[in-house]
């Protein structure tokens, strides 16, 4: 075996293709535009890719489980007022850290709750996960927009400021925050029973079910730790907005499952890892920072995402046939 | 129909294939009559698939290779190509539409197609009900498929094949998820097929019915013809001994049990409509066989005792213990294995790992020091299950289902060993395996019986409950008839009991 190919195997073929095309796609914005390779710019989409990429986290786990959480905006709007409420009830600018600590628990609650409702329906009652998640998105939309009365809430302390647009160690502390969550996604998938169990019943519930593993359980865990990163996505855009306001970031929802089926996640479940999808976290969002650079229209931007993803759909289709016939010829 | 010269549908010679380093054909021949029904049998991974897929032009074969379809030399081949020359074959999985009617799935040849037509209906049905009638059945045709028993689901992928004029018919493995009496009826029809000059070749794991039903079998080897032989004076065991390559043990191995410790006590076990006062026990190291037909209550039974299903009244003492299992994970935590009868969808995870699939039911015991899965707890875990079962493997990762039928089982049995139990409910275990690997699967049940394991073997195969059981049970209408002990009676006997 060679270096390239040892190197190849080592790092899995999704990895290694979504690497070269993450490469292509810095070195061809690098050649359109000097603002591409600049500590500015790279300082920017750090800032910018968390908020994605927990939401991304999000909708990754009850895809491998062969379903759908199409209410994580909306988890993260509600638990991000649930934090917004409690920084309000104890002096909004003047609340200490100890406000902060209850709110962030009162978020991750919210988040949690709503996602462990999702999870129970979906486990006891057989529901499709699609029904379910739609019916919580809708809910929690009309709940904090009753709420709200569709306006913002801002006002909050300084220091959330800091944990918006702050670095820690020289890094981002959003990023942070993100590196973080998917390192623990990370564990939780490939070293966690509760993982183990998520691509076993992403493949088929029933077998799972019969090898005695709690598939209703972990089905209530999948979206009740859905909900909970969606909190922290919320906290992070509440800090770094500096307000709530339901319905930010709405746009994102249909982009999490585009990052997901970019990194190589089967669309029927029980497939997928959470480097490849942190790779096409970081693809798109250059594509996005170096579309934007080069002066085009950010809907372009948009449609260029959608158009990647096809051809990443090609490219793996011809890859797989090219393999196949390599296959049989050797 | 067709010119009365054509005395062959089809003969081939020299037909080799290679893939990569295996060769799966090394010039195989076969000659098929027309009209005739042939059997083409062989274990799993012997060529068999290889052969039908190079006849049907889904793979191209190794240089050398001739085939003659009706005394027509075939140089190229695809599938569209043998389809237009009457070779038709159906698949085990059938390959049928669910959702669309009887005789829209009769018909599908003619409802696709490159060019956009509006669809003959009326004449596709007037067309099927005449190939029902050649055929001697009555379907609803309206029906939707998926209302049909698997068996009637069959009757109309053959009816498919006859409506696009097949005269030679490839049959693969169609009686394996059939009952006995609806195996019967399938044989009429392939009878009634070859009476009405259609050449059949059959391939199936059962033994009997290949003597029943073909006049002459092919037998095949890793890849190399064995040798054509008449159906007429062949016994099964010789025709196992021809497919294995080893002589079969057909002796009866119960074992008097009475004076051991008993295991399973069931006593009055009931549940409504499924079963009623089931009392029976099974011994340390005893196999307890219960035969029946399908619906006699044999699988809700085992259902019961794992906890899948509540029980109305009685009791399961196991091992002096008063249990009612929950649900599955209390089963296996009190000592209750379960291997289903559905291996591809209850009792594998087929897409996922082998080594992932051996672990599911014991993870707490792959867990390192800080409670996350050790990856070297599990390799050392797995790899001893895979050397102690002997499962002919790639490696740990490939998916389960790349295996063979009889590796897959070797995998299950793995997986619930694993668990430690004391009781092994094994339910219809040879489903799907082929002769040689079924002795093997039952090599590795009676040792685990030796060492002083429970088993209760759930089966409809008369033989295999009569040659593998201490005691044997006849169940039927929920009930448990009578006891019989292997050494008193005979499969015969036993036949005419269940089959009555």
């Amino acid at each position: 075996m060679t270096t390239m190919k040892r190197a190849y195997t080592a790092l899995g073929s999704e990895n290694v293709f979504l690497i070269g095309a993450l490469i292509a796609v810095v070195i061809g914005f690098s050649s359109a535009t000097p603002l591409f390779m600049t500590p500015a710019n790279f300082g920017s989409m750090a800032f910018q890719l968390p908020e994605l990429g927990l939401l991304t986290l999000a909708m990754m786990v009850p895809i491998l489980s062969g379903g759908l959480n199409l209410a994580i905006i909306f988890q993260a709007n509600i638990s991000g007022l649930a934090l917004a409420a409690v920084l309000i009830h104890f002096g909004g600018v003047d609340a200490g850290y100890d406000a902060f600590a209850l709110g962030v628990a009162a978020a991750l609650a919210v988040g949690g709750i709503s996602g462990a409702v999702m999870g129970l329906v979906v486990a006891y009652m057989g529901a499709h996960p699609i029904l379910v998640s739609l019916a919580m998105m809708i809910f929690l939309r009309g709940l904090g927009e009753f709420l709200t009365k569709g306006g913002d809430i801002s006002g909050f302390p300084p220091f959330m400021e800091t944990i918006g647009h702050g670095y820690l160690w020289g890094i981002p502390i959003p990023l942070l925050i993100f590196l973080g969550a998917a390192v623990v996604w990370h564990i939780m998938l490939r070293y966690t029973k509760h993982g183990f169990s998520v691509y076993m019943i992403g493949s088929n519930i029933q077998a799972s079910e019969y090898s005695g593993l709690n598939t209703r359980r972990t089905l209530t865990m999948i979206y009740t730790i859905s909900g909970m990163v969606c909190a922290i996505a919320g906290i992070l855009m509440a800090a770094r907005f500096n307000s709530v306001r339901v319905g930010h970031g709405e746009a994102l929802l249909l982009v999490t499952v585009l990052a997901c089926f970019l990194g190589g996640l089967d669309p029927f479940g029980g497939f997928g890892r959470v480097v490849p999808v942190v790779l096409a976290l970081c693809m798109l969002q250059a594509l996005s920072s170096g579309l934007n650079l080069i002066g085009a229209n950010q809907h372009l931007s948009t449609a260029v995402w959608g158009l990647f993803l096809i051809g990443v759909m090609a490219f793996r289709w011809a890859a797989s046939r090219l393999h196949l016939t390599n296959r049989r010829r050797s | 129909m067709h010119p009365k010269d054509e005395k062959y549908a089809l003969r081939m010679k020299n037909v080799s294939k290679r893939f990569g380093g295996v060769q799966a054909l090394d010039k195989v021949a076969m000659e098929v009559k027309a009209g005739e029904v042939h059997c083409l049998a062989g274990e799993n991974g012997c060529g068999k698939s290889t052969l039908i897929k190079i006849v049907t032009g889904v793979y191209e074969p190794d240089d050398g290779t001739e085939i003659e379809v009706f005394g027509e030399r075939i140089s190229s081949n695809s599938p569209t190509k043998a389809r237009a020359k009457g070779i038709a074959v159906i698949w085990q999985d059938l390959a049928l539409f669910p959702h669309m009617s009887v005789a829209e799935n009769i018909g599908i040849d003619e409802l696709v197609g490159g060019r956009p037509r509006v669809a003959q209906f009326k004449s596709i049905k007037t067309r099927a009900q005449g190939v029902m009638d050649r055929l001697g059945v009555s379907l609803d045709l309206d029906a939707p498929l998926s209302s049909l028993p698997i068996a009637q689901r069959q009757v109309v992928a053959i009816a498919r094949s006859l409506m696009s004029d097949a005269r030679l018919v490839f049959m693969d493995e169609p009686t394996a998820s059939l009952t006995q009496s609806e195996t019967d009826a399938l044989l009429a029809i392939v009878r009634n097929l070859s009476a009405d000059g259609v050449a059949v070749v059959f391939v199936s794991h059962r033994l009997a019915e290949v003597l029943d039903i073909a006049e002459r079998v092919t037998v095949v080897r890793d890849g190399k013809l064995v040798g054509v032989y008449p159906t007429e004076g062949m016994s099964q065991s010789r025709l196992g001994e021809l497919m294995t390559g080893h002589m079969l043990e057909s002796e009866v191995r119960a074992r008097d049990k009475t004076g051991s410790d008993i295991m399973l006590r069931v006593t009055g076990l009931s549940r409504q409509d499924q079963f009623e006062n089931v009392s029976f026990d099974i011994k340390r190291g005893e196999i307890v066989g219960i035969t029946g037909l399908i619906g006699s209550g044999r699988t809700e039974l085992a259902h019961a005792l794992i906890g899948m299903t509540r029980t109305d009244q009685g009791t399961i003492e196991l091992d002096r213990e008063v249990v009612r299992p929950r649900n599955i994970r209390e089963a296996i935590a009190k000592g209750i294995a379960y291997v289903s009868e559905d291996r591809l969808t209850l009792g594998l995870v087929q897409p996922q790992p082998i080594a992932d699939n051996t672990v599911t039911s014991v993870l707490d015991k792959i867990l390192g020091s800080v409670g996350l899965i050790s990856s070297q707890k599990k390799n050392d875990l797995v790899d001893g299950w895979i050397e102690r079962f002997s499962v002919k493997i790639g490696e740990t990762s490939d998916a389960v289902s790349t295996l063979s039928g009889g590796n897959q089982q070797r995998v299950v049995l793995a997986k619930w060993l694993a668990t430690n139990p004391k009781l092994l409910i094994l339910d219809s275990p040879t489903v799907g395996v082929d002769v040689g690997a079924r002795a093997g699967i039952f090599h590795i049940v009676r040792e685990l019986a030796d060492e002083g394991l429970a088993i209760l073997l759930i089966t409809d195969e008369i033989t295999e409950a009569f040659y593998n059981a201490d005691r044997i049970f006849h169940m039927a209408d929920g009930r448990l008839q009578a006891e019989y002990d292997p050494h008193q009676t005979s499969v015969q006997q036993l036949e005419e009991r269940v089959y009555a």
